[in-house]
Protein backbone atom coordinates (compact mmCIF):
# COMPACT_ATOMS: atom_id res chain seq x y z
CA UNK A 1 0.00 0.00 0.00
CA UNK A 2 1.36 3.61 -0.90
CA UNK A 3 2.20 5.98 1.63
CA UNK A 4 -0.75 8.93 2.20
CA UNK A 5 0.50 11.71 1.24
CA UNK A 6 -0.67 15.61 1.51
CA UNK A 7 -0.49 18.79 -0.31
CA UNK A 8 1.17 21.99 1.21
CA UNK A 9 0.65 25.45 -0.32
CA UNK A 10 2.72 28.06 -0.46
CA UNK A 11 2.61 31.85 -1.83
CA UNK A 12 6.23 33.42 -2.65
CA UNK A 13 7.41 36.81 -3.22
CA UNK A 14 8.81 36.67 -6.67
CA UNK A 15 10.70 39.78 -7.76
CA UNK A 16 13.89 40.11 -10.01
CA UNK A 17 14.60 44.03 -10.42
CA UNK A 18 16.50 43.23 -13.35
CA UNK A 19 13.46 42.01 -15.81
CA UNK A 20 10.21 42.79 -13.22
CA UNK A 21 7.87 45.93 -12.97
CA UNK A 22 6.82 44.87 -10.11
CA UNK A 23 7.07 42.16 -7.31
CA UNK A 24 4.47 39.21 -7.30
CA UNK A 25 3.31 36.23 -5.48
CA UNK A 26 4.21 33.13 -6.89
CA UNK A 27 1.79 29.75 -5.65
CA UNK A 28 3.67 26.48 -5.26
CA UNK A 29 2.61 23.30 -3.63
CA UNK A 30 4.30 20.64 -2.29
CA UNK A 31 4.05 16.89 -2.20
CA UNK A 32 4.75 15.51 1.43
CA UNK A 33 3.98 12.30 2.88
CA UNK A 34 1.09 12.81 5.42
CA UNK A 35 2.89 11.89 8.49
CA UNK A 36 5.82 14.12 7.53
CA UNK A 37 6.76 16.85 9.16
CA UNK A 38 9.97 19.48 8.59
CA UNK A 39 11.49 22.23 8.62
CA UNK A 40 10.59 25.28 6.23
CA UNK A 41 13.89 25.45 5.06
CA UNK A 42 13.91 21.94 3.92
CA UNK A 43 10.39 22.57 2.13
CA UNK A 44 11.95 26.12 0.58
CA UNK A 45 14.87 23.52 -0.68
CA UNK A 46 12.30 21.03 -2.72
CA UNK A 47 10.54 24.03 -4.10
CA UNK A 48 13.62 25.24 -5.56
CA UNK A 49 13.99 21.81 -7.00
CA UNK A 50 11.58 22.05 -8.88
CA UNK A 51 11.86 25.35 -10.03
CA UNK A 52 15.75 27.04 -9.60
CA UNK A 53 14.78 30.51 -10.49
CA UNK A 54 13.72 31.23 -6.69
CA UNK A 55 16.00 33.02 -4.49
CA UNK A 56 17.26 32.76 -1.27
CA UNK A 57 20.10 32.48 1.10
CA UNK A 58 20.67 29.94 3.59
CA UNK A 59 23.69 28.31 4.89
CA UNK A 60 24.28 26.13 8.34
CA UNK A 61 20.22 24.64 8.67
CA UNK A 62 20.20 25.10 12.39
CA UNK A 63 19.47 28.32 13.40
CA UNK A 64 23.13 29.84 13.47
CA UNK A 65 24.42 31.13 10.90
CA UNK A 66 21.18 33.82 10.26
CA UNK A 67 21.02 33.52 6.92
CA UNK A 68 17.51 33.10 6.16
CA UNK A 69 15.75 35.46 7.83
CA UNK A 70 12.71 35.87 6.20
CA UNK A 71 9.17 37.12 6.51
CA UNK A 72 6.72 33.93 6.97
CA UNK A 73 3.10 34.47 7.04
CA UNK A 74 3.90 37.96 8.33
CA UNK A 75 5.92 37.44 10.86
CA UNK A 76 10.17 37.70 10.63
CA UNK A 77 11.94 34.52 11.55
CA UNK A 78 14.23 31.55 10.58
CA UNK A 79 12.64 29.31 8.19
CA UNK A 80 15.35 26.84 9.40
CA UNK A 81 14.19 26.20 12.61
CA UNK A 82 10.21 26.65 11.64
CA UNK A 83 8.40 24.16 11.71
CA UNK A 84 6.34 23.15 8.78
CA UNK A 85 3.29 22.01 10.46
CA UNK A 86 3.29 25.20 12.67
CA UNK A 87 2.07 27.51 9.69
CA UNK A 88 -0.83 28.15 8.45
CA UNK A 89 -1.84 27.18 4.86
CA UNK A 90 -0.81 29.02 2.01
CA UNK A 91 2.00 29.89 3.72
CA UNK A 92 2.86 33.28 2.48
CA UNK A 93 6.82 33.91 2.37
CA UNK A 94 7.63 37.54 1.91
CA UNK A 95 11.60 39.26 2.42
CA UNK A 96 12.78 40.64 5.83
CA UNK A 97 10.02 44.13 5.13
CA UNK A 98 12.11 47.50 5.15
CA UNK A 99 15.33 46.54 3.56
CA UNK A 100 16.00 46.71 -0.60
CA UNK A 101 15.20 43.31 -2.13
CA UNK A 102 18.15 42.41 -4.35
CA UNK A 103 15.75 39.25 -5.81
CA UNK A 104 12.98 37.39 -4.55
CA UNK A 105 13.80 36.20 -0.66
CA UNK A 106 17.19 37.62 -0.61
CA UNK A 107 17.63 41.57 0.62
CA UNK A 108 20.32 44.19 0.18
CA UNK A 109 21.55 44.30 4.20
CA UNK A 110 23.91 46.57 3.45
CA UNK A 111 22.29 49.34 6.13
CA UNK A 112 21.84 46.83 8.97
CA UNK A 113 25.69 46.23 8.82
CA UNK A 114 26.79 49.60 8.38
CA UNK A 115 24.87 50.26 11.98
CA UNK A 116 26.14 47.09 13.10
CA UNK A 117 29.56 48.45 12.59
CA UNK A 118 28.31 51.82 13.81
CA UNK A 119 28.61 50.44 17.54
CA UNK A 120 31.87 49.10 17.12
CA UNK A 121 31.11 45.44 17.95
CA UNK A 122 34.79 44.43 19.26
CA UNK A 123 36.65 44.76 22.51
CA UNK A 124 38.41 47.72 22.95
CA UNK A 125 40.74 47.90 25.84
CA UNK A 126 43.50 50.46 26.07
CA UNK A 127 45.32 48.50 28.64
CA UNK A 128 48.83 46.00 28.23
CA UNK A 129 47.57 42.40 27.30
CA UNK A 130 48.05 40.24 30.64
CA UNK A 131 50.24 36.94 29.60
CA UNK A 132 47.22 34.69 28.80
CA UNK A 133 44.05 36.02 29.10
CA UNK A 134 42.05 38.90 30.29
CA UNK A 135 39.80 37.56 33.11
CA UNK A 136 36.28 38.18 34.46
CA UNK A 137 34.79 37.18 37.64
CA UNK A 138 31.08 34.53 37.26
CA UNK A 139 29.36 37.64 38.03
CA UNK A 140 30.68 40.37 35.50
CA UNK A 141 30.37 37.39 32.71
CA UNK A 142 26.89 36.62 33.16
CA UNK A 143 25.96 40.11 32.14
CA UNK A 144 26.35 38.90 28.71
CA UNK A 145 24.19 36.44 28.65
CA UNK A 146 21.36 37.03 26.62
CA UNK A 147 23.52 39.58 24.45
CA UNK A 148 26.61 37.33 22.85
CA UNK A 149 23.78 35.22 21.65
CA UNK A 150 22.69 37.26 18.72
CA UNK A 151 23.53 35.55 15.20
CA UNK A 152 22.57 38.82 13.45
CA UNK A 153 19.77 37.39 11.14
CA UNK A 154 18.04 40.59 11.19
CA UNK A 155 14.59 39.93 12.01
CA UNK A 156 14.39 42.06 14.83
CA UNK A 157 15.66 45.18 13.26
CA UNK A 158 13.26 44.75 9.63
CA UNK A 159 10.72 44.20 12.15
CA UNK A 160 11.26 46.86 13.65
CA UNK A 161 9.15 50.44 12.67
CA UNK A 162 11.87 53.33 13.82
CA UNK A 163 14.30 50.98 11.79
CA UNK A 164 11.57 50.97 8.49
CA UNK A 165 11.36 54.84 8.84
CA UNK A 166 15.00 56.15 10.17
CA UNK A 167 17.42 52.99 9.04
CA UNK A 168 20.23 55.43 8.15
CA UNK A 169 20.01 57.10 11.52
CA UNK A 170 18.49 54.67 14.00
CA UNK A 171 20.74 51.65 15.00
CA UNK A 172 18.19 49.34 15.66
CA UNK A 173 17.53 46.46 17.75
CA UNK A 174 19.97 43.86 16.97
CA UNK A 175 23.04 46.39 16.55
CA UNK A 176 22.01 48.34 19.91
CA UNK A 177 22.04 44.76 21.75
CA UNK A 178 25.71 44.44 20.27
CA UNK A 179 26.53 48.05 21.28
CA UNK A 180 25.11 46.98 25.07
CA UNK A 181 26.95 43.90 24.90
CA UNK A 182 30.42 45.86 24.96
CA UNK A 183 28.97 48.45 27.08
CA UNK A 184 28.51 45.66 29.85
CA UNK A 185 31.89 43.98 29.39
CA UNK A 186 34.03 44.20 32.62
CA UNK A 187 37.32 44.06 29.73
CA UNK A 188 35.75 46.86 27.62
CA UNK A 189 37.30 50.22 28.73
CA UNK A 190 35.67 52.05 26.18
CA UNK A 191 32.10 52.42 27.86
CA UNK A 192 32.04 56.58 27.75
CA UNK A 193 33.02 56.94 24.75
CA UNK A 194 30.80 54.28 23.30
CA UNK A 195 27.65 56.16 25.65
CA UNK A 196 28.71 59.47 23.84
CA UNK A 197 28.56 58.22 20.58
CA UNK A 198 24.88 57.08 21.52
CA UNK A 199 23.52 60.33 23.00
CA UNK A 200 21.94 61.82 20.13
CA UNK A 201 17.66 61.74 19.46
CA UNK A 202 18.10 59.16 16.89
CA UNK A 203 20.52 56.22 17.35
CA UNK A 204 19.29 54.87 20.58
CA UNK A 205 16.34 57.17 21.59
CA UNK A 206 14.80 56.75 18.38
CA UNK A 207 13.20 53.41 19.98
CA UNK A 208 9.70 53.63 20.80
CA UNK A 209 9.36 50.49 22.78
CA UNK A 210 7.06 48.91 20.36
CA UNK A 211 8.92 45.64 21.41
CA UNK A 212 8.23 43.44 17.63
CA UNK A 213 12.29 42.73 17.96
CA UNK A 214 11.42 40.92 21.09
CA UNK A 215 8.26 39.09 19.98
CA UNK A 216 10.11 37.62 16.27
CA UNK A 217 14.07 37.24 17.77
CA UNK A 218 14.37 33.12 17.06
CA UNK A 219 17.19 33.07 19.76
CA UNK A 220 14.66 34.39 22.33
CA UNK A 221 17.07 37.83 23.09
CA UNK A 222 15.34 40.85 24.55
CA UNK A 223 16.76 43.53 22.53
CA UNK A 224 14.37 46.14 24.22
CA UNK A 225 15.81 45.01 27.59
CA UNK A 226 19.34 46.16 26.59
CA UNK A 227 17.80 49.44 24.53
CA UNK A 228 16.35 49.90 28.49
CA UNK A 229 19.89 49.43 29.97
CA UNK A 230 21.62 51.66 27.47
CA UNK A 231 19.33 54.17 28.08
CA UNK A 232 20.15 53.75 32.23
CA UNK A 233 23.84 54.14 31.74
CA UNK A 234 23.33 56.98 29.64
CA UNK A 235 21.70 58.83 32.27
CA UNK A 236 24.11 57.61 35.02
CA UNK A 237 26.83 58.26 33.07
CA UNK A 238 24.53 62.35 32.39
CA UNK A 239 24.73 62.69 29.07
CA UNK B 1 26.11 60.17 16.27
CA UNK B 2 23.03 61.33 14.15
CA UNK B 3 23.65 65.31 14.21
CA UNK B 4 20.05 66.90 14.83
CA UNK B 5 19.51 70.77 14.37
CA UNK B 6 15.52 70.74 15.29
CA UNK B 7 15.68 68.51 18.04
CA UNK B 8 14.36 70.68 21.44
CA UNK B 9 17.97 70.22 23.29
CA UNK B 10 19.89 68.54 19.97
CA UNK B 11 20.64 65.70 23.10
CA UNK B 12 18.62 62.19 22.86
CA UNK B 13 18.52 61.76 26.75
CA UNK B 14 18.20 65.12 27.53
CA UNK B 15 15.39 65.24 25.01
CA UNK B 16 13.68 61.97 26.50
CA UNK B 17 14.29 62.98 30.03
CA UNK B 18 12.26 66.86 29.17
CA UNK B 19 9.29 64.52 27.45
CA UNK B 20 9.04 62.11 31.02
CA UNK B 21 8.98 64.95 33.27
CA UNK B 22 6.90 67.12 31.72
CA UNK B 23 4.78 64.33 31.75
CA UNK B 24 4.76 63.76 35.44
CA UNK B 25 3.61 67.29 35.60
CA UNK B 26 0.81 66.94 32.97
CA UNK B 27 -0.08 63.83 35.04
CA UNK B 28 0.10 65.90 38.68
CA UNK B 29 -2.05 68.83 37.41
CA UNK B 30 -4.66 66.40 35.65
CA UNK B 31 -5.08 64.85 39.11
CA UNK B 32 -5.13 67.98 40.79
CA UNK B 33 -8.01 69.21 38.51
CA UNK B 34 -10.17 66.10 38.45
CA UNK B 35 -9.60 66.37 42.07
CA UNK B 36 -10.97 70.04 42.08
CA UNK B 37 -14.08 68.96 40.34
CA UNK B 38 -14.66 65.95 42.21
CA UNK B 39 -14.40 67.72 45.67
CA UNK B 40 -16.27 70.59 44.92
CA UNK B 41 -19.86 70.24 45.80
CA UNK B 42 -20.75 73.46 43.37
CA UNK B 43 -18.96 73.52 40.52
CA UNK B 44 -20.12 76.81 39.00
CA UNK B 45 -18.10 79.94 37.23
CA UNK B 46 -17.57 81.19 41.14
CA UNK B 47 -15.88 78.45 41.67
CA UNK B 48 -13.33 78.07 39.25
CA UNK B 49 -12.76 81.80 39.64
CA UNK B 50 -11.85 81.32 43.16
CA UNK B 51 -9.61 78.20 42.24
CA UNK B 52 -8.03 80.35 39.92
CA UNK B 53 -7.33 83.79 41.81
CA UNK B 54 -4.80 81.82 43.69
CA UNK B 55 -0.82 82.63 42.54
CA UNK B 56 -0.21 78.87 42.88
CA UNK B 57 -2.62 77.65 40.96
CA UNK B 58 -1.78 80.31 38.57
CA UNK B 59 1.79 79.36 38.80
CA UNK B 60 1.00 75.70 38.61
CA UNK B 61 -1.27 76.37 35.30
CA UNK B 62 1.45 77.69 33.37
CA UNK B 63 4.22 74.89 34.74
CA UNK B 64 1.76 72.41 33.02
CA UNK B 65 0.80 75.05 29.82
CA UNK B 66 4.82 75.40 29.57
CA UNK B 67 5.27 71.28 29.92
CA UNK B 68 2.68 70.75 27.50
CA UNK B 69 4.64 72.92 24.89
CA UNK B 70 7.68 70.47 26.03
CA UNK B 71 5.49 67.47 25.50
CA UNK B 72 4.20 68.31 22.62
CA UNK B 73 7.26 69.79 20.88
CA UNK B 74 9.43 66.67 21.54
CA UNK B 75 6.46 63.97 20.01
CA UNK B 76 5.44 66.04 16.93
CA UNK B 77 9.31 66.53 16.05
CA UNK B 78 9.40 62.32 16.79
CA UNK B 79 6.38 62.00 14.38
CA UNK B 80 7.26 64.44 11.66
CA UNK B 81 11.11 63.10 11.16
CA UNK B 82 9.32 59.39 11.48
CA UNK B 83 7.14 60.34 8.29
CA UNK B 84 7.80 63.29 6.97
CA UNK B 85 10.87 62.42 4.19
CA UNK B 86 11.35 65.40 2.49
CA UNK B 87 13.48 68.22 4.36
CA UNK B 88 11.68 71.09 2.96
CA UNK B 89 8.27 69.69 4.44
CA UNK B 90 9.40 68.64 7.45
CA UNK B 91 10.76 71.78 8.18
CA UNK B 92 7.22 73.93 7.21
CA UNK B 93 5.51 71.64 9.26
CA UNK B 94 7.91 71.85 12.45
CA UNK B 95 7.46 75.99 11.84
CA UNK B 96 3.61 75.52 11.99
CA UNK B 97 3.80 73.05 15.17
CA UNK B 98 6.01 75.90 17.46
CA UNK B 99 4.08 78.84 15.78
CA UNK B 100 0.65 76.60 17.56
CA UNK B 101 2.74 75.85 20.49
CA UNK B 102 3.77 78.98 21.02
CA UNK B 103 0.50 80.95 20.34
CA UNK B 104 -1.46 78.21 22.47
CA UNK B 105 1.19 79.19 25.56
CA UNK B 106 0.45 82.33 25.10
CA UNK B 107 -3.01 82.45 24.86
CA UNK B 108 -3.16 79.75 28.45
CA UNK B 109 -1.34 82.70 29.75
CA UNK B 110 -3.62 85.49 29.10
CA UNK B 111 -6.43 83.25 30.07
CA UNK B 112 -4.89 82.53 33.57
CA UNK B 113 -3.47 86.24 34.08
CA UNK B 114 -7.00 87.96 33.36
CA UNK B 115 -8.55 85.98 36.50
Amino acid sequence: MSEAMRTVKFKIYRFNPEVDIKPTMKDYELTIPDKQDMMLLEAILRIKAMDDSLAFRRSCREGVCGSDGMNINGRNGLACVTLLSALKQPIELRPLPGLPVIRDLVVDMKVFFEQYAKVKPYLINDEPPPAKERLQSPAERKKLDGLYECILCACCSTSCPSFWWNPEKFIGPAGLLQAYRFIADSRDTAKVERLEALTDPFSVFRCRGVMNCVDVCPKGLNPTRAIGHIRSELLAEGN
Amino acid sequence: MVRSATSLTGNGVRDWLWQRVSAVILAVYTLFILGFIWFTPQLDYVAWFQLFQGIGVKLFTILAALSLLTHAWVGMWTILTDYVKPAYLRLILEVLVIIALFLYFIVAIAIVWSV
